[in-house]
């Protein structure tokens, strides 16, 4: 089984300022995977995209020998297996790390991504409230780099290289970068979160990441169109 | 890596009825792992649980040779990668069917539960409007018990044996019906959910679960003890 992640066909359905789509992308780079990558419209979605995810219709999906793969991280979690024998490992190999592992990115998913997309959503005190939660979640990670025993005076939250964490999390700089120019306020302050700051800049610049990071003008744009239509009325959803 | 499970002290931080910590001692049953379990009235939170989980200070938590581990389905996944040796198995072998369980937890998880949370808080219309969101998630599991090539025809999502996803979804079970009970709603109808019910009442019944489920008056009696001090002011949270 191992080795049939080797050959074989590999699609990423997705759209480039996707920060979820970046996860996976990410994680296909430091894995040398060759794989087709369809943008998606998601005004107007492709049948493969609704036949290959009838459940959610969302993207990234990776579809793998014809077989659909969906959520970001579990895309992530199953090139690391399927892809098992390719260096580098994504994920640590003690059960406990993994549990980490495991848990900082839950973190990021049910708390942090909630915070920013009510940044990216909201205005006046609803977004002041958004942000402070937001500020509140990237102190924690940053608790968690200064502290946690695999990251702790390490390059990345998963060690030396990037692993588990770093790709839930820094999948989102592309969109953290921009929000926080859109709305004109500090999410990751250099002073309060060194470690976070620097991990950031450093992850942006690793061999992998900096050729699929959403383009930052694109990503802006994106972000600031939305805006446009969140914030008028009648209030858009 | 795999036998240092065998030996150890293992704790588990948790309440009898709720239906996180009841997936987390169904994985410990099937495992026959030995443990001491630590019954936490959450008001006030006691000192090891507020230290042990300091990011979220929710139950359960287990505690393994003192490192503890959080979140019930990362419980369950370190509980199946730590006593990796100890059969059975909670996760399939092949890449694939492992990404497929663990996108149906995380639908357990991120969809249904939401829904239910809203039957549990909900009065009148809100409440229905739950009950209905939480009927179109439970006919989507129906629909992929029926369909799905890993479950169809099998006793259990997992197959001969029980899994990850019926660990997520069945954990919750006594809760549902319990839910049932308390709001006079169905929520898994027999003749519009014939496998799910079939299903439900097969986990309820089997070795390593029907010693630690709750029982649903019990769990009934609780949920209607919470919804009726939801409603009197103060209101509780």
């Amino acid at each position: 089984m191992k080795g049939s992640g080797e050959e074989g066909q590999v699609k990423l359905l997705g759209a480039s300022i996707s920060p979820f789509v970046a996860r996976v992308r990410i994680a296909l780079a430091l894995k040398g995977i060759h794989y087709q990558f369809v943008e998606e419209n998601l005004q107007n979605k492709s049948e493969l995209l609704l036949q290959s995810n009838p459940i959610h219709k969302k993207i990234p999906v990776l579809i793998h020998n014809g077989k659909p793969v969906c959520e970001s991280m579990i895309i992530v979690q199953y090139i690391e297996e399927a892809w098992g024998n390719k260096a580098p490992n994504l994920m640590p190999k003690d059960p406990y790390d993994r549990a980490i592992a495991r848990f900082w990115a839950a973190f990021v998913d049910d708390k942090l991504v909630p915070c920013l997309r009510g940044v990216f959503t909201s205005q006046g005190e609803q977004q002041e409230k958004a942000i402070q939660e937001s500020v509140a979640n990237f102190l924690i990670l940053e608790e968690a780099l200064r502290t946690n025993p695999c990251s702790s005076g390490k390059l990345y939250f998963g060690g030396d290289e990037i692993g588990f964490v770093d790709i839930a999390l820094g999948g989102l700089s592309g969109f953290v970068k921009a929000l926080q120019k859109a709305i004109s306020s500090v999410l990751i302050d250099e002073e309060k979160m060194p470690l976070l700051s620097a991990w950031m800049d450093r992850f942006c610049e690793a061999n992998g990441v900096k050729e699929v990071m959403p383009d930052p003008a694109k990503v802006l744009e994106f972000i600031s169109a939305m805006r446009v239509k969140f914030t008028s009325p009648p209030a858009a959803k | 890596m795999a036998t240092e499970g065998e030996k150890g002290q293992v704790k588990l931080l948790g309440a009898t009825l709720s239906p996180f910590v009841v997936r987390v001692r169904i994985a410990l049953a099937l495992k026959g792992i030995d443990y001491e379990f630590i019954q936490e009235s959450m008001h006030p939170k006691s000192e090891l649980l507020v230290k042990s989980n300091p990011v979220h200070k929710k139950i359960p938590v287990l505690i393994h040779n003192g490192k503890p581990v959080c979140e019930s389905m990362i419980i369950v996944q370190y509980i199946e990668e730590a006593w990796g040796n100890k059969a059975p198995n909670l996760m399939p072998e092949d890449p694939y069917d492992r990404a497929i369980a663990r996108f149906w937890a995380a639908f357990v998880d991120d969809k249904l539960f939401p829904c239910l949370r809203g039957v549990f808080t909900g009065q009148g219309e809100q409440l229905q409007k739950a009950v209905e969101d939480s009927v179109t998630n439970f006919l989507l599991i129906e629909e992929a018990l029926r369909t799905n090539h890993c479950f169809a025809g099998k006793a259990y999502f997992g197959g001969d044996q029980i899994g990850l996803i019926d660990i997520a979804l069945g954990g919750l079970s006594a809760f549902i019906k319990g839910l049932e009970k308390a709001t006079d709603s169905v929520l898994i109808d027999p003749e519009k959910m014939p496998l799910l019910s079939a299903w439900m009442d097969r986990f309820f019944k089997s070795d390593g679960v029907k010693e630690v489920m709750p029982d649903v008056a019990k769990q009934a009696e609780f949920i209607s003890t919470r919804r009726a001090s939801m409603i009197s002011p103060p209101t509780a949270n």
